[in-house]
């Protein structure tokens, strides 16, 4: 008997002292994190709309974007984060689009963890660049290195095929719910 | 009556008598995961360092009133918390290298080298030598996940702590960054830390036997070594 109450009162005091230590270190933690979250956002906005001075959340359905405005407080079009499977695991992108959703700004990829040295040729540059301006009115789509792509396609990279159209299928089904939303009047 | 160890031997046999990865052949987990570059490796034992240190000190400070049938709960509740303090102020402060080191700081709970110190070490000794003992020990384990990320990393990406060191036509080995470069490297690591343990274990065989040796006896040895 004497044993259990010991383990009872050694365990639950532990338990109370850890929660309480943990209690404060958070409060103090959460708002930096939240900061830095923030950060991380607002610079990803900017690089796939770079002419972008503000910008403003906008949600609808559960879907989470933003409007990009300009110099004179016009809108220059959305950012918005969606995310898919890509080779090995997650892929999270921000998506820069046109006010009409005509044509594709830019994009950044947020999160991956595809293969090094392969894969993550996605996050490169190069690979990146092939969306700037790419044609959105209809669905995009990839092609084969050597292929001539049209106005909305791009290339994959040799070796890292799965993890293009991956990036290219995570970008299309993004833009599917946002044009879903804009002909519904929510955006 | 046990022989009492001197302090400063508690400390040092974490460096490399004990050492928790060449020695003990605790920890591989993060140890293989994280060294893709020499500051991720330093970044994860730093970490763990600090969690190794704490979790010690109290679990030692506490060992009399810790019943055995929940020993270790309450370590783990214990190195769970430090865990967690080390998780949320690098989230805060380092945003970069918390990204970079994912799962693994949250996964530093069930480390062995932690749970294997408390429960081998610090439950039996006082506080000032179950420091010392963890001090050790994360130096140990500093030691090898910054010798395994700067490898990994001068092959893998041609650079050390993100700076450029060889040049441009090394064709970067890409399978030092994948998993498999982990488990050569580490491999080849550990082989070359038992050959000089093997070779100083010899060495003093030797010197011991030399030492107890009648003269006479060392003149035949020599006599048969030559022919």
């Amino acid at each position: 008997m004497k044993t259990v109450i010991q383990m009872l009162v050694v365990l639950t005091a532990i338990g109370l002292i850890s929660g309480g230590l943990l209690f404060q270190i958070s409060s103090w933690a959460d708002p930096m994190i939240a900061v830095n979250k923030q950060k991380a956002t607002e610079e990803a906005i900017y690089i796939v709309q770079p002419e972008g001075k503000s910008y403003e959340k906008v949600s609808a359905d559960g879907f989470e974007g933003y409007k990009v405005f300009g110099g004179n407080k016009d809108l220059i079009g959305y950012a918005f984060v969606y995310e898919g499977n890509g080779f090995q695991g997650k892929i999270r992108i921000m998506i820069g689009i046109q006010p009409d959703l005509s044509k594709i700004s830019f994009i950044e990829i947020l999160e991956q963890s595809e293969t090094p040295g392969l894969g993550t040729k996605v996050t490169e540059e190069p690979f990146k660049n092939k969306f700037k301006g790419l044609n959105s009115k209809a669905n995009i789509g990839w092609v084969k290195e050597g292929a001539s792509p049209k106005d909305n396609e791009i290339i994959a990279i040799t070796g890292a095929t799965i993890s293009s159209k991956a990036v290219v299928a995570i970008i299309d089904s993004g833009l599917k719910k946002l044009r879903t939303l804009k002909e519904g009047g929510k955006l | 009556m046990k022989k009492q160890v001197s302090l400063t031997k508690e400390f040092v046999k974490g460096i490399w008598e004990i050492n928790p990865t060449f020695k003990q052949l605790l920890g591989f987990c993060p140890t293989l995961a994280v060294t893709v570059s020499a500051m991720n490796g330093i970044a994860m034992a730093l970490a763990t360092t600090f969690v190794l240190i704490f979790s010690s000190l109290i679990i030692s400070l506490i060992r009399k009133l810790i019943p055995g049938q929940v020993r270790i709960a309450t370590y783990i509740v214990i190195i769970a918390t430090f865990v967690t303090i080390v998780d949320l102020v690098m989230k805060a402060k380092f945003p970069e290298l918390s990204k970079s080191l994912g799962p693994f700081i949250p996964l530093i709970v069930v480390n062995c080298v932690i749970l294997g110190r408390a429960e081998a070490f610090a439950s039996k000794n006082n506080p000032l030598r179950s420091f010392l003992d963890a001090l050790g020990n994360g130096l140990g384990i500093l030691l090898v996940l910054t010798v395994l990320g700067g490898i990994r990393e001068i092959l893998g990406s041609r650079m050390i702590f993100g700076a450029p060191i060889l040049p441009d036509s090394f064709e970067p080995w890409i399978i030092m960054i994948l998993p498999a470069g982990a488990f050569l490297t580490l491999g080849l690591l550990l082989g070359f830390s038992n050959t000089l343990t093997e070779r100083k274990k010899r060495l003093e065989r030797e010197s011991l036997l030399n030492k107890y040796r009648p003269a006479k006896a060392v003149t035949e040895v020599k006599e048969g070594g030559a022919a």
